[in-house]
C-alpha cells in the first residue's frame, strides 16, 4: 500500500506538468492581449504599454515565460501577479477558494446524505411506488437546467415566501449559502441516487446477501455492513470525482447567486486574458481532482478487502 | 405509464418555470418614494459595482468600476455641471492668458484624508509621477499636452527626463501649467480623475496606497474586501463645494446585473447604475418613479476602416449612402428595447457644444436617396460590407438589424464579424485587421464638443483608431484648438461638426441612456453624463 501511495504521488508529477502547460498554451494562444485589453477604445501611450509587458514577461517566448512561472510557483508557491490589479494571484485564490470550498462543503453534504439515502430506499424498494417516485424526482433534476432551477428556488422561496434571501450577500453565511447549494447538489444528487439503487436492487439479489440473511443477521447489519460496502464501491468513484467539479465547475451557480468564488474568477480571468490567474485557478483544481482520486483508489481497499493494491 | 408520468412532471415544471419568470412585478414602487420622510444625513448607502480593475491610483482608473470609487475618494482642481459647465473644486482659480500657460490657484485651507495640507506640490508631483512610463500608469498619456512629455515618456528609446518641464510651482498655494501647443479648452481636461493631487505618504508605497487610498475628496477610504464590497465614510473637514449629503457609501460588489437588481427588489442595495436587459421590459412597472431614464453623454457609431482597400479612397457619398440607409428609429425601439436615442450628429448630449440635427439628413432613413448616393459615389468596393463588434457585449442583435436595414435599402450585402470577446476586438483594430467597418463607441472624457470630434477624428489623435485622416478636417481642427477662448472654440468644433457629412468619418448610430433605478430606502437620485450616481447628493432615509 505504501509503495502504491508513493507511485500514485509520482505519477501525479507528470500530470501536474502536461496539464498546467496545456492551459498554459491555450490561454496563450487566445486572440486578444491582456496589457492592451486594459486600455479599452482609447488606446495609450506606447511607453506604458511597454513598460507593462516587460514587467510581466510578455515580450519573451511563450516556453521561457511557462518555466519561469513553473520555477517560481514550485520553488516559491508563487503564482504571479495578476496583469490589471498588480495583486498576486495567491491572494485571489485565497479569496476565491474558501468560498468554494464552503459552498461545496454544504452540497456535498447535500448529495451524499440525500442521495444515498434516497438511492437506498429506491434500491430495497425496487418496483414499488416509493421506488418510482423517487425516480422521477431524479429525473426531473437531472433534466431541469441548472439556471432555471435556480430561478425556481429564487422566485419561490425568496420572492414568494420571503424565507431567504435571493443573492448571496456575505459569504461567511451559511443560511444564504444553502439554496445555492442545493441547486450545485441537485443534479449530482439525482446521478448518486440512481446509481445507489441500481448498485443496492442488484446486490440485494447476491449470494452472500441471501447467506447473511439465512445466518439469521439482524436486518440492520445485513443492510448497514454487507449490502452498503459492496454496493458503495461504484458510487464512490462518482463522488471523488464529482469533489472536482462541485470545487470548477460552479461557474453558472455562482453567477446566478453573486457567490465570489472559483466559478466566477475562472470566467473573469478568461474574459480579461489574466492568463497566470487562469492557470494558477485550473493548478490548484487539477491537484483536487488528483488528490481526490487518490482518496477513492485507496477507500476501495476499505470498502472491499478483496482488493489490492499492486 | 412512467413515460406519461414523468412528461407530466416536466409538464409541471415548465409551468413553474414560466410563472417564474413572469411575475417579477409583483411589488411596485408606489408614491411613497419622492422626497417625503424624515432624512438621516449620517446614514449610509449602496451602490453596485463590478470589482475594479485596478487599483485605486488615480491615474490608474480607466474603466468604471474603478473610477466612481476614485471620484468619491479624490477631488480635482474643477468639476462640471450637468450642461457642461466648469465650476471651481480644488482650484480657487484657473486663469489663462494665451491658452498656452496656466496658472491654477488652490483653495486654501484644504487637507488630505491624512490630515496633510494640499499644496502645488501635491498636484505637481503626482503629475509627474502619473505621467512617468516607469509607473506604469495606464492613463498616462493624459499628460501628454503638456510640455515635456515627450521627454519623460518618449515613443522610442530611453527617457530623457523624469519630470515635465511645463510644471512649475509658484508657492505654496499656485502652480503654472505650460502646454505644448496652445489648448482654449484644456480647463476642462482638468476634471478628470488624473490630475487628482497625492499626498506625500503615496510615494513610499504606491502599491500598497492603491488598496488603501488616501484622497482629499468628499469621502475617506474605510476598507476594501476584495470582491465583496469597499466602504467609503464622509469626511467631516471637506470644504468643497460638494460635501457629501450622506454618511457614506458601500461599493457593492455584483458579479451580473440580474442579480444586482433582485437584490434592487428585495432591499439589499439601494442605487444601480444600470438594468439588466433581461429586466427592462418590467423596470418601470416594478420601481414605478424610482425608475431611471434620462440622457448620458455617450455615442455608439460605426466606422469603416479606413486603411482597408474597400475605404481607402472610398467617396463619402457612399459611407453617407449607407448611414442614411439605417431604420435607427425602429432599431432603438424594437431591438434595443428604447434604451438608446437616435443620434442626430456626432457629439452626444449632455456635454458644451451639443446642437441638434449637426448630421442633418445623413442621419435620417431614406432608402432611394440612400441607394442614389451610393451610386454616384461609385458604389462600395466587392459590394458587400461587414460590421466587426465584439460578441461579449450584447452588440449582436442591432449589427444584425443595422446590416438588414442597409442590405434592404440599397442592396449591399452586409453581415456582422463577430470576434469572440472586446479584447480581441481591440486587438484587431489596433493591429489594423478589421475587414471593413467595425463597431465603435465614445464615453465623453470631459464634456465639451472637442472630445468627440477631435480625438476620434484627428489624424494622429490617440482615439482615432479607423485612420480616417483628411486634411481640410485637420485644418478647422487646428484652427478650433487655437481659437483665442473657450466659447470661440466651441464654435469651431460646432461649425466643424456640421460639415462633417462631407467626409463621413463615421456612421452615428444613437446615444446611450442611463436605465437605472433605486431603492425607497434612498432619494435625490440623479446621474451625471458618465451615467453615474451623483453620490454625494443621495439622501438616506430614516
Amino acid at each position: 500500500m505504501g509503495r502504491y501511495v508513493a507511485r500514485r504521488l509520482l505519477q501525479m508529477i507528470p500530470v501536474f506538468i502536461g496539464t498546467t502547460l496545456l492551459i498554459f498554451l491555450m490561454v496563450y494562444a487566445l486572440p486578444g492581449d491582456p496589457v492592451r485589453g486594459l486600455f479599452g477604445d482609447k488606446g495609450g501611450s506606447e511607453a506604458t504599454i511597454a513598460a507593462l509587458r516587460r514587467e510581466y514577461g510578455f515580450d519573451q517566448p511563450i516556453l521561457v515565460q511557462y518555466f519561469n512561472y513553473m520555477k517560481d510557483m514550485v520553488l516559491h508557491a508563487d503564482f504571479g501577479t495578476q496583469v490589471a490589479s498588480g495583486r498576486p494571484v495567491t491572494e485571489i485564490l485565497g479569496e476565491a477558494f474558501p468560498v468554494t470550498v464552503r459552498l461545496a462543503a454544504i452540497a456535498f453534504t447535500i448529495e451524499v446524505i440525500l442521495g444515498i439515502g434516497l438511492g437506498v430506499i429506491a434500491g430495497m424498494k425496487a418496483g414499488k411506488l416509493a421506488d418510482t417516485l423517487i425516480l422521477l424526482f431524479s429525473l426531473l433534476l437531472i433534466s431541469v437546467p441548472v439556471f432555471v432551477l435556480g430561478f425556481i428556488f429564487k422566485t419561490v422561496f425568496a420572492f414568494q415566501l420571503g424565507w431567504l434571501e435571493p443573492n448571496v450577500n456575505d459569504s461567511m453565511n451559511m443560511g444564504e449559502l444553502l439554496m445555492p447549494a442545493i441547486v450545485l447538489a441537485a443534479v449530482s444528487l439525482a446521478y448518486v441516487g440512481r446509481l445507489t439503487r441500481t448498485s443496492v436492487a442488484e446486490n440485494l439479489r447476491a449470494d452472500y446477501i441471501r447467506t447473511a440473511v439465512a445466518k439469521g443477521l439482524p436486518k440492520r447489519r445485513v443492510v448497514g455492513v454487507h449490502l452498503m460496502r459492496n454496493s458503495l464501491i461504484p458510487v464512490v468513484t462518482f463522488l471523488g470525482t464529482d469533489i472536482g467539479a462541485l470545487m470548477g465547475g460552479a461557474v453558472i451557480t455562482e453567477g446566478l447567486f453573486n457567490i465570489q468564488g472559483v466559478g466566477g474568477t475562472i470566467f473573469d480571468s478568461i474574459q480579461r486574458r489574466e492568463g497566470t490567474t487562469l492557470v494558477g485557478l485550473v493548478t490548484v483544481l487539477v491537484l483536487i481532482y488528483l488528490a481526490a482520486s487518490l482518496i477513492v483508489d485507496l477507500l476501495y481497499a476499505v470498502l472491499d478487502p478483496r482488493i489490492r493494491y499492486a | 405509464m412512467r413515460g406519461a408520468k414523468s412528461a407530466k412532471w416536466v409538464a409541471i415544471a415548465a409551468v413553474v418555470a414560466l410563472g417564474a419568470t413572469a411575475c417579477g412585478g409583483g411589488e411596485s414602487g408606489g408614491k411613497d418614494s419622492g422626497n417625503k420622510g424624515a432624512v438621516d444625513p449620517n446614514a449610509k448607502f449602496s451602490v453596485e459595482v463590478g470589482e475594479p480593475e485596478n487599483p485605486l491610483q488615480p491615474a490608474n482608473t480607466m474603466e468604471s468600476n474603478g473610477s466612481i470609487v476614485t471620484r468619491a475618494l479624490f477631488s480635482q482642481l474643477v468639476n462640471y455641471d450637468a450642461k457642461g459647465n466648469i465650476e471651481m473644486v480644488n482650484a480657487e482659480s484657473v486663469e489663462t492668458k494665451d491658452n498656452k500657460t496656466y496658472t491654477v490657484k488652490l483653495k486654501a485651507g484644504w487637507k488630505f484624508h491624512d490630515g496633510t495640507p494640499v499644496t502645488a506640490e501635491s498636484y505637481v508631483k503626482a503629475w509627474n509621477w502619473a505621467a512617468n512610463p516607469k509607473n506604469k500608469q495606464k492613463n498616462s498619456f493624459w499628460f501628454s499636452d503638456i510640455k515635456g512629455y515627450a521627454e519623460v515618456s518618449p515613443t522610442k528609446g530611453a527617457p530623457k527626463a523624469t519630470e515635465l518641464s511645463g510644471l512649475k510651482v509658484v508657492d505654496e498655494t499656485s502652480f503654472t501649467i505650460e502646454l505644448s501647443t496652445p489648448i482654449p479648452y484644456y480647463v476642462y481636461k482638468l476634471g478628470y480623475e488624473v490630475f487628482s493631487p497625492l499626498p506625500e505618504s503615496f510615494y513610499a508605497d504606491p502599491a500598497k496606497a492603491g488598496q488603501k487610498p488616501v484622497g482629499n475628496g468628499p469621502y475617506k477610504f474605510v476598507n476594501w474586501q476584495h470582491k465583496k464590497q469597499i466602504e467609503v465614510a464622509r469626511y467631516d473637514a471637506y470644504t468643497g463645494p460638494d460635501k457629501a449629503k450622506n454618511g457614506g457609501v458601500l461599493f457593492k460588489n455584483y458579479t451580473n446585473l440580474e442579480t444586482a437588481y433582485e437584490d434592487l427588489k428585495s432591499g439589499n442595495v439601494d442605487v444601480l447604475r444600470q438594468i439588466a436587459p433581461k429586466d427592462l421590459p418590467v423596470y418601470k412597472q416594478d420601481l414605478g418613479d424610482r425608475a431611471v431614464d434620462g440622457s448620458n453623454s455617450a455615442i455608439q457609431t460605426i466606422a469603416p476602416a479606413f486603411y482597408t482597400d474597400q475605404f481607402k479612397d472610398i467617396d463619402p457619398k457612399v459611407v453617407k449612402g449607407l448611414s442614411m440607409a439605417i431604420d435607427r428609429e425602429t432599431i432603438t425601439k424594437t431591438v434595443l428595447q428604447g434604451t438608446r436615442e437616435p443620434a442626430t450628429g456626432w457629439v452626444a448630449q449632455g456635454v458644451l457644444g451639443y446642437q441638434e440635427n449637426a448630421a442633418g439628413d445623413a442621419v435620417k432613413f431614406d432608402p432611394a436617396k440612400a441607394k442614389a448616393l451610393i451610386k454616384e459615389g461609385g458604389g462600395v468596393p466587392g459590394n458587400k460590407i461587414t460590421i466587426q463588434f465584439n460578441a461579449d457585449g450584447g452588440h449582436k442583435e442591432w449589427v444584425e438589424a443595422v446590416c438588414g436595414s442597409i442590405t434592404k435599402a440599397t442592396g449591399v450585402a452586409c453581415t456582422g464579424d463577430s470576434k469572440p470577446d472586446f479584447q480581441a476586438d481591440l486587438q484587431a483594430r489596433a493591429a489594423e485587421q478589421v475587414k471593413s467597418l467595425y463597431r465603435s463607441g465614445w464615453n465623453l472624457d470631459f464634456p465639451m464638443n472637442a472630445n468627440f470630434i477631435r480625438d476620434l477624428f484627428g489624424t494622429s489623435s490617440d482615439g482615432n483608431q479607423s485612420g480616417f485622416s483628411n486634411k481640410e478636417v485637420d485644418a478647422l481642427i487646428k484652427a478650433a484648438d487655437g481659437a483665442k477662448s473657450l466659447e470661440e472654440s466651441t464654435k469651431l468644433y460646432q461649425e466643424l461638426e456640421k460639415k462633417l457629412p462631407e467626409y463621413m468619418p463615421s456612421i452615428p448610430l444613437w446615444y446611450y441612456k442611463v436605465n437605472a433605478g433605486y431603492s425607497e430606502n434612498v432619494s435625490d437620485v440623479k446621474y451625471n453624463q458618465k451615467g453615474d450616481p451623483v453620490l454625494t447628493d443621495v439622501q438616506v432615509k430614516k
